[in-house]
């Protein structure tokens, strides 16, 4: 009971929860939990199936691909008050790619078969939760699509041939 | 000849100046020291102007002032090697001669900034404008409020002036935060684009000057991230480029709407350029 009191007051303290019904609030803090990783270890990995997501209070977390005979590519990183996984809302529940924790990482998380079951029952909560998690993902593809315009790139790396 | 002293009494004329030194920076960026050859001075600056150099025999380019404002016996800019200017001035060495007019344009708003939240997001070679700016402010430090200053680079072997990025955030009142658009394991910082730290810096968005320079696109989504977290864009300056000849408004080369980027800029508070930035045609 303690415990649950306490991801209550940790959810609304978070602000993708900013604005959301208690009763809302409630459902979630039934399927969350708390987590710790240490540095090094991995959160997930890609290809997994998207089973839970985090909240992240401590630390901060590389998402990274691994492609052979390479050291493994950081596509972004992620740390306090962010918010780590999104595929898990979106079939078909999906990792896409390696989370590893860069410092002792503490983040409360959120079981998504879980949530996705209440979802389905409280539509309401299911569009309060898209809602919430669309402009996190419209944000993670603005962020990649500039990181690819590579925009402090050579310019003779980019002349008209 | 001109003198150091008559350079802004005779804006077309370059004023001979001697290379006291000359830092590689990064692979493609380096950095010189200028002295008046004739040795007069002081030689007095505000952050964000420019000086035109003149490499003799090749020609002449616009490079913002990246060093001290207090330092007044030397010029220092920091340059990218992207031209045939640029890549000649790298291969100078100390003792050699360059011609120099200026310095020109419009200045960060260092003053209007005092008793206030002062916010610096710069990517790649922008943080060579902004530096005599937090030069100016960390040298006056107890006039302003929070100072934060945010940097991308496009991975972490491009990070600029990285030493002193490193020395600035070991500082008790200053907030330094770094990011890179790609990284590989090794790297153990920020990867992401720098709108990104925005969010997670601490600043009063009612009461905080924002000083941004860096490519446009960058500039661009850096001042909506900006103006989410609160600032209007009276509180928010840019450091424009475009391509400058004459550096006093004559030629018109570098005019941008009813400005010349040389003249009335390179530095802009955006509520006055709003209407054509990153519009096709201007």
């Amino acid at each position: 009971m303690v415990q649950v009191e306490g991801l209550e007051r940790l959810l609304l303290e978070h602000p993708l929860f900013e604005g959301m019904a208690d009763e809302h609030r409630d459902l979630i803090a039934g399927c969350a939990a708390n987590a710790v990783f240490e540095a090094g270890r991995y959160v997930y990995r890609q290809g997994g199936p998207a089973d839970r997501f985090y909240l992240i209070r401590h630390g901060s977390v590389a998402l990274e691909v691994h492609v052979p005979g390479r050291e493994p590519f950081i596509v972004e990183t992620l740390r306090e008050g962010d918010v780590l996984g999104w595929g898990w809302i979106l079939p078909p529940f999906r990792l896409n790619f390696d989370a590893r924790a860069l410092q002792l990482m503490r983040a409360v998380s959120i079981d998504a078969a879980c949530l996705r079951g209440k979802m389905d029952e409280d539509h309401e909560l299911g569009y309060q939760l898209y809602r919430r998690f669309m402009p996190v993902i419209a944000d993670r593809l603005a962020a990649s699509r500039l990181q690819i315009v590579d925009m402090y790139g050579h310019p003779d790396d980019y002349v008209r041939t | 000849m001109p003198t150091a002293a008559a350079a802004t009494l005779e804006p077309m004329t370059p004023v001979p100046f001697r290379v006291l030194g000359m830092r590689k920076e990064l692979p493609d960026t380096y950095t010189l020291d200028l002295a008046p050859a004739d040795g007069d001075g002081p030689l007095h600056f505000a952050p964000g102007q420019f000086n035109m150099l003149y490499h003799f025999g090749v020609g002449e380019i616009p490079i913002s002032i990246s060093g001290d404002p207090a330092a007044t016996d030397r010029l220092t800019h920091t340059i990218r090697s992207v031209g045939a200017v640029s890549r000649g001035m790298g291969t100078l060495k100390a003792g050699d001669m360059v011609g120099v007019r200026g310095p020109f344009g419009s200045a960060w708003p260092v003053d209007e900034a005092r008793g206030r939240d002062v916010v610096i997001v710069c990517g790649g070679i922008g943080l060579a404008p902004l530096r005599p700016a937090i030069y100016h402010i960390l040298a006056n430090r107890p006039s302003y409020g929070r100072l934060v200053i945010l940097y991308g680079a496009r991975s972490p072997r491009d990070i600029l002036f990285r030493r002193e990025l490193e020395r600035w955030g070991g500082r008790l009142d200053t907030y330094v935060d770094a990011t890179v658009d790609r990284a590989t394991g090794e790297w153990s910082g920020n990867v992401g684009v720098v709108t990104n730290l925005i969010r997670h810096s601490g600043f009063d968005p009612v009461d905080t000057i924002a000083m941004v320079c860096g490519p446009e696109t960058m500039m661009q989504y850096t001042v909506e991230a900006l103006r989410d977290r609160g600032l209007d864009n009276t509180r928010i300056y840019l450091s424009m480029e475009r391509n400058m000849k004459c550096a006093v408004g004559f030629c018109g080369r570098c005019q941008f709407g009813g400005a010349f980027v040389c003249r009335d800029g390179p530095v802009f508070r955006f509520d006055r350029i709003a209407p054509i930035f990153r519009v096709w045609e201007f």
